[in-house]
């Protein structure tokens, strides 16, 4: 069978100083399930948007071959209209409207004047695509009404009723249950017999050998392989070898002198549940660091490392603790808001830095004194000089490139933005630091300043937790590396221990590790 | 303090710059000066008597101290639209206190601020701690103090207060203490001072700012920054001595102006509000407990409502049964005027004294060339959306 669906021949994009992809060859044959895989960043998702129009025609270098011909998407309007339907990770169902209203918004079924909406047929035609999907709800119940794992199967009837041949799924199972993520393999399978062709995005490296007829993988924006998943069972290791054998080029300065004292801070068996998304997303996580150690933690996109970040630093005030303990030099503590975390000694550096971050209509000195106003103050009244002194000393030691520390911090770079963000916190003295993705999108320069000072942070007798989605600034930095999975540690190593493989292996574990 | 670049290339260029990058910062001072000019021109130099100006900051008074509080309001992108009628009701109860009740006039004052602030905070906690959007909720609460201003004033309609201690709040003045040249020395004593201090402070400032490197602004231009002020404070003061001095109106609302600028540019909670309205989740993972700031605006916004309250009923020697109807859009058009950001985080209480001045000037001569009320709200509405619409495209 060499009749191929779609074929993209040498896709090359570039965002201002990235190539996100880099000649990408990818073919899709008719009717078969098609997985893509690669680490966080590889270029899988940049790659879906250009074959959905996200990115226009023009956007990009290369040809898009779909159904023999070449395609010219000036939006995701026309890819849509070819039959192509992208189903993202983020839903975009409308929660308040009812099933029926979903299914056909955008493309009303109109009555034969061609004026008002026919609901009598959409109704029934909406119920044909859920009976489809075998999803057996009622179509006039409201959006909100349903489980995650219910939308998805509702966004797959949607994109039926537009006669999509080509489904594209990032992601389906990744905020799925067990449960409803054999419901959608299984329904993939069925659609597959229909003649629907898939193209799945998936970190679920189980799941891929499972469902996948190919398998292609991606790496810094490059294709490196395509498998055939039929032929003979593919291991998971394999494909593990595909998604990392990069060199670690020497890009992280050496710690010299490693002695870790006692321990700065200790997680026991924390879990917790997510009410809104219905699910336990941290399940007996246990963890510890040490003084003056850099503990790296690794995991693929929504294995839960950012929640376990908040849910310890206690901002999300909606999630519910289902157990653990936290203990902060021994001592067990509780934390209601950010302010008792950043009393104990507990600093979290924000991995979106423009939302969560940093105040960027305000001048640096503003946001590097905010968590710690009380340290400059005199009397009741902020001690205006003492702040430039304290801050210009951050400033200097942290090597923050701006004429002022006066300027306004919307106006720096990426690299400097972030060197503010951990002046903040370092402002504000704490023992524990918890660094979320520290390097992501700024420059490689830079990237090395942020490594050098937490090099001298931890050599200060700090201690630093690194959640990072690139694994080898993880292997470079940590002295210990904890890897999670799905709301679960699914692995603990020691920087000799530790490679990519091994790490990769322990990311896409799933379900066997979470049910010991 | 913005980061003005300031290149070599002389006084001409460093006008050309401050002009590009501060235009928002001057803007309310040139539609004073272009409203100023219209309406003397237009009243045949009527409106800049001293007696019409002293009435002008007299009535701008009531105005002025509620747009102060509503400038937090705003920075936290939060707004309270019921503020009118509060002020109405407010001003109403302490009338009924005071003339049917015969309780003392300083107890009623503190008994009516208390009130405020209780409003305030029921306000706040539907807010903060329900989550009922504050657009919503005051909307509501402007229903409710409409309908209890009728209700206590529906038997007697207006209510007169012949009480001349309490009145004196909005139209007396601060007893003189002797002439100079046939006019009001204290004026002048009280307008020499502020210039000295101003001139004082400035100075301090730059040298401080000079000390840490930042950049300043270039002598001729700093100079010329100082004698404008100098000028603005004299003439003012002048303008006063020649009618009847100093006005407690000019104290009162003088004293929350400070109050209030201090607590902005001096203290944590002043940070802890800019960085709320900057940022509020940034704000909450730096520790700030941002519920209990904002419960603490509405509170203020209660406090200077009930004080707003008791000027206008203090001013009008009365409390009717429509007072406080638009109170809510002149004071809030006054921080926009003012320079207010629309999406939060950004504003001074300072320079929203002058958009409050802006609105009442037009308010004050407008009635003097005779135009009816209803036109007075066209044109208000109309001054209200070219300020947003230019501070809008200003920050874009």
């Amino acid at each position: 069978m060499n009749d191929y669906i779609l074929e993209m021949r040498g896709i090359t994009k570039t965002f201002p100083g990235v190539r996100a992809l880099d000649n990408v060859n990818f073919k899709v044959k008719r009717g078969e399930i098609h997985c893509l895989v690669g680490e966080n960043g590889a270029g899988k998702s940049t790659l879906m948007k250009v074959l959905s129009g996200v990115y226009k025609f023009g956007s990009y270098s290369g040809d898009i071959v779909y159904d023999g011909e070449v395609q010219r998407f000036m939006s995701t309007k026309d890819s849509e209209n070819a039959g192509i339907a992208i189903i993202n990770q983020e839903l975009a169902l409308i929660p308040d409207l009812t099933i029926y209203e979903n299914i056909f918004f955008g493309h009303e079924i109109m009555r034969p004047s061609g004026r008002t909406i026919d609901w009598n047929q959409t109704i029934v035609a909406a119920e044909k695509l859920l009976d489809k999907v075998r999803l057996d709800v009622n179509p006039s119940w409201k959006i909100r009404e349903l489980g995650v794992g219910k939308q998805q199967l509702v966004e797959i009837a949607k994109a039926l009723s537009k006669k999509a041949k080509l489904l594209i799924l990032d992601e389906p199972t990744a905020s799925l249950n067990e449960n409803d993520s054999q419901n959608l393999l299984k329904l993939l399978r069925d659609l597959k017999e229909e003649g629907v062709t898939s193209i799945m995005i998936s970190h679920r490296l189980k799941e891929v050998v499972n469902i996948a007829d190919t398998i292609t993988v991606l790496r810094d924006g490059a294709t490196i392989c395509s498998i055939n998943g039929r032929d003979g069972k593919v291991e998971e290791g394999e494909i593990i070898k595909y998604m990392v054998g990069r060199e670690i080029e020497n890009v992280y300065p050496r710690r010299e002198d490693v002695r870790h004292g006692d321990v700065a801070l200790e997680l026991r068996d924390w879990t917790v549940y997510d009410p809104s998304a219905e699910r336990v997303i941290l399940n007996h996580v246990s963890l510890k660091v040490h003084k003056g150690e850099v503990v790296g933690l690794s995991g693929l996109m929504g294995a839960g490392r950012t929640e376990l970040a908040l849910s310890v630093f206690g901002n999300n005030p909606h999630y519910k603790l289902l157990g653990g303990e936290i203990y902060v030099e021994g001592k067990r503590v509780r934390f209601k808001e950010p302010k008792d975390a950043m009393r104990a000694g507990i600093a979290y550096v924000s991995e979106d830095r423009k939302h969560n971050g940093l105040i960027l209509i305000q001048d640096i000195k503003f946001n590097v004194t905010l968590p710690n106003l009380e340290a400059i103050e005199n009397g009741v009244v902020v001690n205006a000089n003492e702040e430039i002194i304290q801050v210009n000393k951050y400033k200097d030691s942290l090597n923050i490139k701006t004429p002022s520390i006066a300027q306004k911090v919307g106006n720096l770079s990426g690299g400097n933005q972030q060197k503010v963000q951990i002046a903040k916190w370092l402002f504000a003295e704490p023992k524990v630091l918890i660094l979320d993705e520290p390097t992501r999108g700024i420059d490689v320069g830079a990237k090395y300043e942020i490594y050098t000072i937490i090099n001298r942070l931890v050599s200060e007798g700090y201690s630093v937790i690194m959640i990072s989605s690139d694994l080898p600034e993880v292997l470079g930095m940590s002295d210990h590396i904890y890897v999670m999975s799905e709301g679960t540690i699914t692995g603990e190593l020691s920087a000799e221990e530790a490679n990519e493989h091994n790490v990769m292996r322990m990311a896409t574990k799933t379900e066997e590790v979470c049910n010991e | 303090m913005n980061n003005t670049k300031m290149k070599k290339g002389g006084l001409g260029e460093e006008i050309k710059v401050l002009m590009k990058t501060r235009v928002r910062d001057y803007a309310m001072y040139i539609a004073l000066a272009a409203i100023f000019i219209i309406f003397a021109a237009c009243t045949g130099g009527a409106f800049l008597s001293p007696r019409n100006l002293t009435n002008l900051i007299n009535q701008t008074g009531y105005i002025a101290v509620m747009a102060v509080a509503m400038t937090l309001v705003l920075i936290i992108c939060e707004i309270d639209l019921s503020v009118g009628y509060m002020a109405g009701f407010l001003g109403a109860v302490a009338a009924i206190m005071m003339i049917r009740m015969g309780i003392n006039m300083w107890i009623v004052i503190a008994a009516v601020l208390a009130l405020g602030v209780f409003f305030g905070v029921m306000k706040g906690l539907i807010v903060t701690k329900m989550g009922v959007p504050a657009f919503v909720t005051t909307l509501a609460f402007e229903f409710i103090f409409r309908g209890l201003l009728s209700l206590i004033t529906s038997e007697s309609g207006t209510i007169p207060i012949g009480i001349d201690s309490f009145n004196a709040i909005s139209n007396g003045f601060v007893p003189d203490i002797g002439d100079i040249a046939g006019m009001h020395s204290l004026s002048l004593v009280v307008g020499a001072a502020a210039i000295v201090l101003v001139v004082y402070f400035q100075i301090k400032r730059r040298k401080n700012m000079q000390h840490y490197h930042f950049d300043v602004l270039s002598k001729p231009m700093f100079a010329a920054k100082l004698i404008f002020m100098s000028v603005l404070i004299g003439v003012v003061a002048v303008i006063l001595a020649q009618y009847r001095g100093l006005s407690w109106t000019i104290v009162i609302v003088a004293i929350v102006t400070l109050v209030y600028h201090f607590i902005m540019e001096k203290t944590r909670l002043g940070r802890y509000i800019y960085g709320i309205g900057g940022n509020s989740e940034a704000a909450a993972l730096a520790g700030i407990s941002v519920s209990r700031i904002r419960l603490l605006v509405f509170a203020s916004m209660g406090l200077m409502t009930a004080l707003g309250g008791i000027l206008f009923a203090s001013r009008l020697q009365s409390a009717s049964t429509t007072a406080g109807a638009g109170f809510e859009l002149d004071a809030i058009a006054a921080c926009y005027i003012g320079g207010t950001s629309t999406s939060g985080g950004i504003g001074k209480v300072t320079n929203t004294i002058i958009g409050a001045l802006v609105i009442m000037s037009l308010t004050n001569g407008l009635n003097l060339m005779g135009v009816g009320i209803a036109y007075q709200y066209v044109v208000k509405g109309i001054i209200f959306i070219i300020a947003v619409a230019f501070d809008v495209m200003n920050r874009k």
